[in-house]
């Protein structure tokens, strides 16, 4: 079924008995061409790409819960490309544009709105690290702008300004490309898409072990029991590590909590998405009007999804004092996803050290802005069997060679 | 304008009126009352629009729960723009608006939406707008959110607390009460918080032990510290209770909200429950109110909602509302979806009941003026019984445990037939339950769990062996005995609107449209409909929201499940989590021991790595550039002084610090001799260049780190972690004396004049370069060191930090002139020394600097040396530190500046600039950068690239200046 | 707030604290170690869902490290012990 505003209106006029499910409930086969473990916007995302682009016949998506529930549904929602190594810049770039056309792609409103992300600088310092960055951006095809002050008071009046502030604001720059997504419709709309081309999206259906044939994978051990596989993939963000255990090897991953945040909801006042090189606090205000904000990783490892009040504390301490007059408006909401962070803070997108098995994992706090191309290169790998020429850098080969991408090591901006 | 004040009952002072207003007119309403209660006496009737539709919206509720009356509340310079009014004081003065309605909140255009509503369902935006929508998103964004923020400074001063207390209970009611009586007989130290002004019990009547309720809580609460105003509002990890407590009364300059964070060893929740409504046609009219709600703005603040009123209910609970509004002198009809009420009829002489009814229609303009009773299992509006005018209805669907404090502690939650609710099951952490959140539902069952919960945590809590102190169990009046409720979750009339959630407008047929479109798990309803998102949070409408849910595809309620109760309990002051942290105390600066020195020299003064240190000292009418320019001429050519207090010192001690050195330090520290000084790089295990530095050897056993000021915290903690862990057994102890000494280098060819005129008894004659000596300076115990960061002959002399002003004072005098950071930088620039982060980052290795003569002659197995030799540290294309000499002299390209080529017709990165300056030394512009392969570029012309401006440079060695080092030596 | 049980002081509040990740064996002599281990040794870890046995150090109180377990699911915490002058990991 076409959405579309005549759509609506029809059904509205039936009484909108007429709406069919936005993904089927299917009977779960006992065998598949490809398998893609974990049903948020990554591994949807691969099933698409999998069935759309590779024409793969026979393709589940299995999701030990609901899918979109994991790091899929507990971001900011900021997308953006402003990175600084080309490897970087052109993984995210493709992303960014698969995002651009996504919304028609799918026919589903994914309410992509790109009213720009604006890094700020502190220090002159700052500015000469911004300028590399921007520099940077540009010799990789991203359109960025360095902004003085003043510029950036013309854009954000509600900044802290004053220059005896901890944290003047000498500058920064802007991405107008960038902004936020409506995360739980990215996941739908690929979950919708996926299914109307014949992927089979099965919840409630958690991984517990793989099925091998010597050396390969060659399925999955499940809660509904087992599924044999052509090929499998693993996209599942806060579980990486724990995947990875029960296919017998162990990633450079540690996985944290990281929390974000909502006030409650007012009329408009911070048009672009906000982030500080200083404290690495991020905030956007969201069509409903919350702020959504957020800033670094809790201090220790968790794969409990919640927030502790400390790093709460200093969350919103670092976002009062970018914006000083939101102290009197009220928190309404904190929640945490687990991240799986690599050492480089890159994703790892590849072969699993065991046949059969393909990753997409380690996107650490920036999944929700990849999740186009994580599935898009995931499908190719699971495809072809080998890599993209997007995910070769993002190997898991990298920590034996030494050829880390660490995005905050070259430009020092907060990730 | 129905209802209207009693001329008694309530806790209301009659005595005190206070005067505030609503929309711009002037109101009146008493000490003690809540301003919704202060509306409501008022006859105020629509308080806002809903977010999707712009329906009129009244008070609901009582409590924390309200949905509707969120409202804009200035009161002096407090202002709150999303003020929920059930939870606001009235106060004299207080100005109250409507946050919604144009026109006006009575009169809203935007009200015409409603007439659009069948084409507008939950979830309509992901089905339209594409393409299109970055047209429609600044119109949706502007229809949206709540109150308008004012972005002028809050001037409010909030703090944070910690507390910590054997027994936390959570909850004043009866309950909570019980409890915190029964575990302070124990001796234990007991904390009570509640989020009213005042308990339950102080209005709702009622006698325990044979004294007035309001008594016995007075009584109940004697050596417990109790914190009202204050809603528990996360638990966290290791029993720690979030406390916000409201302090609206603050006098100007005192703490407003204050945070408290309580770790108990036990925690008592008492969270009571909150009511929920029953779900019928057109039950989101202004006059549609909570039973409950209606009950305690009855006994609590002396208000009649209404005169004439329709109660629809499920359960017995309600009919304690009816016989207070029939004693008030209220007409009151009751609509009973249970086929007979059983005795708690008994109650209501004078009310109509209708048995096995429910409301299935309201009507009237701004609010109600009848409500149509038919059967349960009508299925269309025209099947009523009767047609009873009324200005409130009251709605009592059963009662919801407030588990979210139970829930956020890990605990699981259970689904009860019987109670119609999730109550706590099993917990997790060191906690009890207690009253209405643990199914209670009379007086007399709340105070008997509360008692034995309070028991129980000060149980826990006594020695093995040790006897309970007696105390008998409070005791009050049974109820009569009770007719189970019966759920009914909506009237079956098709195409009705019957609302789940008033603030953001979710119907039943919304929850119908998920569970067709497979949103059924009970997260994907919330998301999709957006239910329970509301500033509410759903306290009112989540099960009933599930209900529908779980009906809808044959689920039962309990496998359907819940969605995750997350903190904040209620809103939460911003302002007050971050506490003191505001301002020059978010993150403290450290200053110098001369500060006040450098600012009597008018310095400009900025954050370098967490001090607050000179820039440079401009004189009178003197732009930066020029300034710079100025002071590092002086110290090329006269004599230089510069603050470098800042500056690590680390003492390491020890018979094993020679050999514990020499396997953190990248360069070979064991051979150094005492006395004399060695520029060192440090290594993070991963190869990458973490830091550098100069060690001194003071003694055989005793050296003198000096990291950048920046790192030095990060270098003692990672030789604490090396020898902790690592090397256990070496004998060496490390101390950070940074605060200790203040240390000024002077520097410059006149550098000897000046220090002529210094007292001490350290030779300088026989100090070589990179050599150290110890003495008194000035008569007070120092050390002088000689080592140059600008390429000049140069002495740092340090004396203890408090002679730190004097000394600078002295050498001022003396006619060195002092130079700030960013003149260091352009003299440092000259000489071609490296600034750790500035220069090199993240992924710098020995290599990249051209420092790889101490590893061939190093054996040790240093930090970080086997990662020295993967492949990506073996490239030979990997970017290394040289100079960029711009081809024209006079132009100083901007750091960040990039070297690029053109590869196939695009401009690549070759690397960056890192610094750069205007050299005074050599009269031209200089730059230091990291380039691909650089040194084998040296000599080559390269392009640079500044954000579209394109210029050349041609590559060289970084040094510019003095390359031999005569200055330094002779 | 995590109540964190210092071998040395006591139980404190966990902001002393800073977590310094699983205890893991240097590799000697490391110059003959293969690319392969070495990098195992840098960046692969357990990354363990449950309790597992911890670095933690106690850097805003008595400055020194020890060892924890302490479940990452419940963040219960468990026995924490001084480091031996053995190696650990070993």
């Amino acid at each position: 079924m076409r959405y579309s505003a005549v759509q609506l209106i029809r059904q509205g006029l039936a009484g909108h008995t007429g709406w069919s499910p936005a993904w089927r409930t299917p009977e779960l086969a006992r065998g598949y061409d490809a398998v893609v473990i974990g049903g948020g916007a990554h591994g949807l995302a691969a099933a698409y790409y999998l069935r759309k682009i590779h024409k793969v016949k026979r393709v589940a998506v299995l999701e030990r819960s609901w899918i979109g529930g994991g790091n899929t549904g507990r971001n900011t929602t900021i997308v953006r490309s402003n990175y600084f190594f080309p490897e970087s810049a052109a993984l995210y770039d493709f992303s960014l544009r698969l995002y651009e056309g996504l919304s028609e792609e799918l026919n589903y409103n994914i309410m992509l709105s790109q009213r720009g992300v604006l890094n700020l600088a502190h220090s002159e310092h700052d500015m000469e690290l911004m300028c590399r960055s921007v520099n940077a951006m540009l010799l990789n095809g991203i359109d960025v702008e360095l902004l003085s002050a003043a510029q950036i008071r013309r854009e954000v009046q509600t900044l802290n300004f004053e220059r005896d502030a901890r944290y003047p604001i000498f500058g920064g720059f802007m991405q107008r490309r960038g902004g936020v997504a409506r995360h739980d419709a990215v996941a739908w709309g690929y979950a919708r898409a996926a299914s109307d081309l014949g992927v089979d999206i099965v919840q409630g259906c958690e991984v517990t072990g793989f099925l091998r044939d010597g050396d390969r994978i060659t399925g999955v051990e499940t809660s509904l029991g087992p599924i044999s596989a052509g090929v499998t993939g693993m996209s599942v963000a806060g579980h990486s590590g724990v995947l990875a255990g029960l296919a017998g090897f162990r990633l450079p991953i540690t996985s944290y909590a990281l929390q974000a945040m909502v006030s409650e909801p007012i009329k408009p006042i911070l048009n672009t998405v906000v982030m500080s090189t200083a404290t690495g606090m991020y905030v956007s205000q969201s069509d409903k009007g919350e702020l959504v904000f957020g800033q670094g990783l809790d201090l220790y490892p968790s794969y409990a999804q919640r927030g502790n009040l400390p790093v709460a504390q200093t969350i919103v301490a670092s976002m009062l004092e970018m914006f000083p007059s939101f102290r009197r408006l009220k928190l309404l909401r904190q929640w945490a996803g687990v991240v799986d962070v690599c050492w480089d803070y890159s994703p790892i997108i590849g072969p699993a050290p065991v046949d059969g098995l393909f990753m997409n994992c380690g996107w650490g706090t920036g999944g929700f802005k990849g999740s186009p191309v994580g599935g898009w290169t995931l499908a190719h790998l699971m495809a072809k069997g080998d890599h993209h020429v997007l995910s070769r850098p993002f190997d898991l080969g990298r920590f034996t060679s030494g050829r880390l991408v660490d995005e905050a090591a070259g430009a020092g901006i907060a990730h | 304008m129905t209802g209207r004040r009693l001329s008694e009952g309530g806790l209301i002072d009659r005595a005190r009126p206070v005067g505030f207003t609503w929309q711009g007119r002037s109101l009146s309403g008493y000490a003690g009352d809540s301003l919704a209660s202060a509306l409501l006496a008022n006859g105020v009737r629509v308080v806002g629009r809903s977010f999707k539709y712009h329906r009129p919206r009244g008070i609901f509720a009582a409590g924390v729960e309200e949905p509707n009356a969120i409202l804009d509340v200035t009161v002096g310079a407090t202002h709150d723009p999303n003020a929920r009014a059930t939870l606001v004081e009235l106060r004299e003065g207080m100005a109250a608006r409507a946050i919604s309605g144009w026109p006006s909140v009575g009169v809203d255009v935007f009200q015409a939406l409603d007439l659009l509503h069948r084409f507008i369902p939950a979830g309509f935006y992901y089905k339209t707008f594409m393409p299109g929508w970055e047209r429609f998103e600044p119109a949706i964004r502007q229809m949206a959110g709540l109150g308008t923020a004012r972005i002028t400074p809050d001037p409010r001063r909030f703090e944070t607390r910690h507390a910590e207390v054997d027994v936390l209970v959570v909850g004043g009611g009866a309950a909570g009460l019980a409890a915190a009586r029964a575990a302070v007989a124990s001796n234990v130290s007991v904390m009570l918080v509640d989020e009213n002004p005042v308990g339950p019990l102080q209005w709702s009547g009622g006698v325990i032990d044979g004294m007035p309720a309001a008594d016995w809580a007075e009584e109940a609460v004697k050596g417990v510290a109790v914190l009202s105003r204050a809603t528990a509002f996360a638990y966290q990890d290791h029993n720690t209770v979030a406390v916000m407590e409201r302090r609206a009364d603050a006098a100007e300059g005192w703490a407003a909200d204050r945070l408290w964070s309580v770790k108990a060893r036990q925690v008592v929740l008492a969270t009571g429950a909150i009511e929920r409504p029953l779900v019928f046609p057109l039950n989101d009219r202004p006059g549609v109110m909570l039973a409950s709600a209606v009950h305690r703005y009855l006994a609590q603040y002396g208000v009649l909602v209404g005169a004439e009123v329709v109660i629809v209910a499920n359960n017995d609970t309600a009919y304690g509302t009816a016989a207070a509004l029939l004693a008030a002198g209220a007409k009151v009809t009751i609509a009973d979806v249970r086929p007979d009420p059983g005795p708690v009829a008994a109650l209501v002489a004078g009310a109509r009941i209708y048995p096995a009814s429910t409301v299935i229609g309201t009507g009237g303009p701004f609010g109600i003026i009848y409500a149509d009773i038919g059967p349960v299992d009508a299925t269309r509006s025209d099947q009523l019984t009767a047609r009873v005018p009324c200005d409130i209805v009251a709605t009592s669907g059963g009662w919801t445990p407030s588990v979210h404090l139970f829930s956020q502690s890990g605990g699981k939650l259970r689904w009860d037939d019987g109670a119609s609710a999730f109550l706590p099951g099993a917990g997790r952490q060191s906690q009890h339950v207690a009253g209405a959140l643990a199914g209670a539902n009379d007086l007399a069952s709340c105070l008997m769990s509360g008692h034995e919960a309070g028991r129980n945590a000060a149980a826990a809590l006594r020695e093995a062996g040790k006897r309970a102190p007696r105390l008998t169990v409070p005791r009050a009046e049974a109820a009569p005995v009770a007719t189970p409720l019966r759920p009914y979750w909506f009237v079956p009339i098709a195409g009705a609107r019957q609302w789940l959630d008033f603030q953001n407008d979710v119907t039943v047929a919304d929850v119908g449209l998920a569970a067709a479109e497979n949103f059924q798990s009970v997260e994907h309803l919330k998301r999709y409909t957006t239910l329970g998102m509301a500033t509410d949070q759903g306290k009112t409408s989540n099960v009933n929201g599930l209900a529908v849910m779980a009906g809808l595809t044959g689920r039962g309620i309990g496998e359907a499940g819940t969605t995750t109760f997350r903190p904040p309990y209620a809103p939460v002051s911003l302002g007050a989590l971050a506490g003191q942290r505001h301002g020059s105390l978010y993150a403290p600066l450290r200053q110098l021991p001369a500060h006040a020195e450098h600012r009597a020299l008018f310095a400009e003064m900025r954050e370098y790595g967490g001090w607050e240190r000179p820039a440079f000292y401009p004189q009178f009418r003197e732009d930066p550039p020029r300034t710079i320019a100025r002071e590092a001429a002086m110290v090329r050519t006269e004599a230089g002084l510069f603050d470098g207090s800042s500056l690590g010192k680390i003492e390491v001690q020890g018979p094993d610090a020679a050999a514990f050195l020499n396997l953190m330090y990248y360069n070979e520290v064991a051979n150094l001799k005492p006395g004399r000084l060695r520029y060192v790089l440090l290594l993070r295990e991963s190869g990458i260049v973490l830091d550098d530095g100069v060690v001194a050897r003071l003694a055989e056993d005793r050296y003198l780190l000096s990291p950048s000021s920046s790192h030095t915290a990060g270098v003692l903690a990672m030789l604490e972690q090396w020898h902790q862990t690592e090397y256990p057994a070496m004998q060496v102890s490390f101390h950070d004396v940074t605060a200790a000494w203040a240390t000024f280098a002077v520097c410059g060819p006149r550098v000897g004049d000046i220090l002529a005129k210094v007292e001490t008894d350290i030779s300088l004659a026989t100090l070589p370069h990179m050599g150290i000596a110890s003495g008194t300076i000035m008569g007070v115990p120092g050390r002088i060191a000689r080592v140059s960061f600008t390429g000049e002959r140069s002495y740092e002399l340090s004396v203890p930090a408090g002679y730190g002003p004097a000394l600078w004072r002295h050498l001022l005098a003396q006619g060195a002139a002092p130079y700030g950071i960013e003149s260091l930088s352009v003299l440092r620039a000259e000489k071609g020394y490296i600034l750790i982060g500035t220069d090199t980052d993240g992924l710098t290795l020995p290599e990249d600097l051209g420092m790889s003569g101490p590893l061939r002659a190093k054996k040790v197995d240093f930090v970080g040396r086997r990662s020295l030799a993967t492949p990506d540290a073996l490239r030979a294309d990997r970017r290394q530190f040289v100079g960029l000499l711009p081809d024209d002299p006079g132009f100083v390209p901007a750091v960040g500046t990039h070297a690029a080529m053109m590869v196939d017709g695009v401009r690549r990165s070759l690397g960056w600039i890192t610094t750069s300056a205007h050299s005074p030394a050599t009269g031209r512009s200089i730059c230091l950068g990291m380039i691909e392969g650089g040194r084998a570029r040296i000599g080559q012309s390269v392009s640079l690239f500044d954000r579209g401006r394109v210029s050349r440079a041609t590559i060289c060695s970084p040094v510019f200046h003095d390359a031999a080092g005569d200055k330094l030596h002779g | 707030m995590l109540s964190i049980p210092c071998p040395f002081c006591g139980p404190r509040g966990e902001h002393e604290f800073q977590w310094g990740g699983e205890p893991v064996t240097r590799p000697v002599p490391a110059s003959e170690v293969s690319d392969a281990r070495w990098a195992n040794y840098l960046y692969l870890r357990t990354n363990t869902k449950g309790r597992d046995r911890e670095l933690w150090c106690h850097a805003g109180g008595c400055g020194q490290w020890f060892t924890m377990e302490r479940d990452t699911m419940t963040h219960e915490v468990f026995e924490s012990a001084q480091i031996s002058l053995g190696r650990i990991g070993a």
